[in-house]
């Protein structure tokens, strides 16, 4: 069999997979699996926002848990108006996820805009540093802001609703983050295989012949990590919905590191690679977290074994090296 | 006669106190095959920079057919018409033959702001791709990835992304390195019939090559260019003889 099969046939493991057990669990009446599973679909998508700068165009945002943290701040924010019924900037709060997922989508791309504006222009290590001072700054900025709870947070106290479903249910809120997560992974899979995901790569891999032949860089590169953005932003804005909370913590440097541990363990640039990724993170937190608090040591060591052994990450593991054709 | 394609004026170029360009003035005309020959660590580099845009001239102007490009960078330059090989084959190590070149034809298009059609499912693409690996001799490589192409092979690759550009001119940088004799041989017909699709600054080790192939010769010597003429006149050149055919004996 060849790769490019054996990698179709492990991401519908992993699709059904990721169904199957909460659909299990469901049945058999345990609404924290569900919840778990929920997780890991709404932190994958985190991921493959991420995998699209990262993994498509080598840029390593350090600073990702920024756009999860401003779609967190936009979720909470409009359920805090709806429910105080004050407006806020002279537009009412909503409980409505379409709208907020709209805005946290927007208000990311437009934040991912200016910090790839002013980060592109260097590269390597500077970027990372770059990317992790507006993340930092994001972070104390929503520490320093009171009105929408400062370093406390802000509690959620009603799930944002959605047409049709009642999102209060775990299992119905865990189709609804699925769905999501099944639609921009066709996203995903949509750019990588257009003339954009071909240039964003071309430039990932030598920036001087794209530049020769005519295909500017830093355009295609801002481009691309605006989506990125965008796409975790709207995590970031599900996320909340999922905790009920939104805190500063959203937005930490371990929340960046975090998004790319999930895209490294599940394997970069793949399609999959943050859906295997994500299961691997939340279940180390679940099992190993129960036995010991220093789970994030076997994490660790983990990591270090797909960065030393495994370099293509769960996928490459199983599906070997990724073919462009 | 009509305007020189390619039309550099007075270029200079100083790091720090190495003036690697020295007012450097050349033309490359219609059906033309123009060499430029020089000793190592003569500039030809840096002139080759200054002409693709990867560096900005301290004076003197670019033009290319009558449009001033000393401004443009090196992907405005690319879409102005300038199609260039590099000196150290620069692929996307990644992609298959067939898609490198596809990747070019989409430059030339300028559609690469395209998120939803599969770009490998573009038929149109695809075959005109194969026919620029074809018309190279690559044709039978072209799924095979550029990273584990031979030396030759790449070379040629870059020849043919070059050739999907469809340039006002070509830029060759030692096209022939590495090729070995046979390797050059089939090159320097290939070379020849090329021109008549748009005329070719060639920067060549290869005397040989370059006295059977240029129309012109220029010799840049410590970022002068101390001649400029055809194959007889350079070769009868007491100068350039002194400073550099003089080396070979």
């Amino acid at each position: 069999m060849d790769n490019t099969r054996k990698e179709w046939l492990l991401n519908a493991v992993l699709a059904g997979a990721l169904l199957g057990v909460p659909l299990w669990a469901w049945l058999a009446n345990e609404p924290f699996i569900v919840t778990l599973a929920t997780r890991i679909a709404i932190l994958a998508i985190a991921g493959v926002g991420l995998n699209i700068a990262l993994g498509l165009g080598g840029m390593v945002s350090f600073g990702h848990a920024l756009y999860l943290g401003i779609g967190g701040y936009v979720a909470g924010i409009a359920a805090h108006h709806a429910f105080s019924g004050m407006p806020v900037l002279g537009l009412a709060g909503t409980n409505q996820m379409l709208p907020i997922w709209a805005m946290a989508m927007l208000l990311s791309g437009i934040v991912a805009g200016i910090v790839g504006a002013l980060s592109l222009r260097t590269s390597g290590i500077f970027f990372i540093m770059i990317t992790l001072a507006f993340a930092q700054m994001g972070f104390f900025f929503a520490l320093s802001w009171p009105a929408y709870g400062g370093e406390d947070g802000l509690p959620i106290f009603l799930r944002n609703q959605f047409p049709g479903l009642n999102t209060a249910r775990p299992w119905e809120f865990f189709l609804l983050a699925y769905s999501v997560l099944l639609l921009v992974l066709a996203a995903f899979a949509l750019i990588r295989a257009a003339r954009f995901g071909a240039a964003l790569m071309a430039i990932r891999q030598n920036p001087d012949r794209a530049a020769a032949i005519g295909i500017s860089p830093f355009g295609i590169k801002l481009v691309g990590f605006v989506l990125s953005g965008m796409i975790t932003g709207l995590a970031g804005a599900m996320m909340a919905d999922l905790t009920r909370f939104v805190s500063p913590a959203m937005m930490a440097w371990t929340m960046s590191g975090e998004l790319i541990v999930i895209i490294i363990l599940g394997g970069v640039g793949r399609l999959f690679g943050p859906v295997a990724g994500a299961a691997i993170l939340v279940g180390f937190e679940v099992f190993f977290g129960g036995v010991s608090e220093h789970w994030k040591l076997w994490l660790g060591l983990v990591l270090l074994a797909v960065v030393l052994f495994a370099r293509g990450g769960l996928i490459g593991l199983i599906a070997g090296r990724a073919r462009h054709g | 006669m009509a305007d020189p394609v390619l039309d550099l004026r007075g270029l200079c170029k100083s790091f720090g106190a190495l003036r690697a360009t020295e007012d450097v003035s050349l033309t490359l005309r219609a059906g033309e095959i123009h060499a430029l020959i020089g000793p190592n660590g003569a500039g030809k580099s840096t002139l080759m920079a200054l002409i693709s845009g990867k560096t900005r001239p301290d004076a003197g102007t670019v033009w290319l057919e009558g449009q001033e490009i000393t401004a443009l960078s090196v992907p405005q330059r690319a879409r102005a018409g300038l199609g260039r090989s590099f000196q150290v084959s620069s692929l996307i190590p990644g992609y298959s033959a067939l898609r490198n070149v596809m990747l070019a034809l989409q430059a030339r298009q300028g559609h690469s702001y395209r998120f939803l059609r599969p770009v490998m499912r573009d038929a149109a693409l695809r075959a005109e791709a194969r026919a620029h690996l074809d018309r190279v001799g690559l044709g039978p490589r072209a799924s095979v990835e550029a990273a584990v192409l031979s030396h030759g092979e790449r070379r040629l690759l870059e020849i043919a992304m070059a050739l999907a550009l469809r340039p006002k001119c070509f830029l060759f940088d030692e096209p022939m390195a590495g090729l070995g004799a046979s390797g050059t041989a089939e090159l320097i017909p290939f070379l020849r019939a090329l021109k008549a699709d748009a005329p070719i600054l060639l920067v060549e080790h290869d005397m040989d090559a370059v006295f059977q192939l240029a129309d012109r010769i220029s010799v840049l010597v410590t970022g002068r260019i101390i001649a400029t003429g055809g194959a007889a006149e350079i070769r009868a050149n007491a100068q350039v003889r002194a400073v550099y055919l003089g080396e070979d004996g």
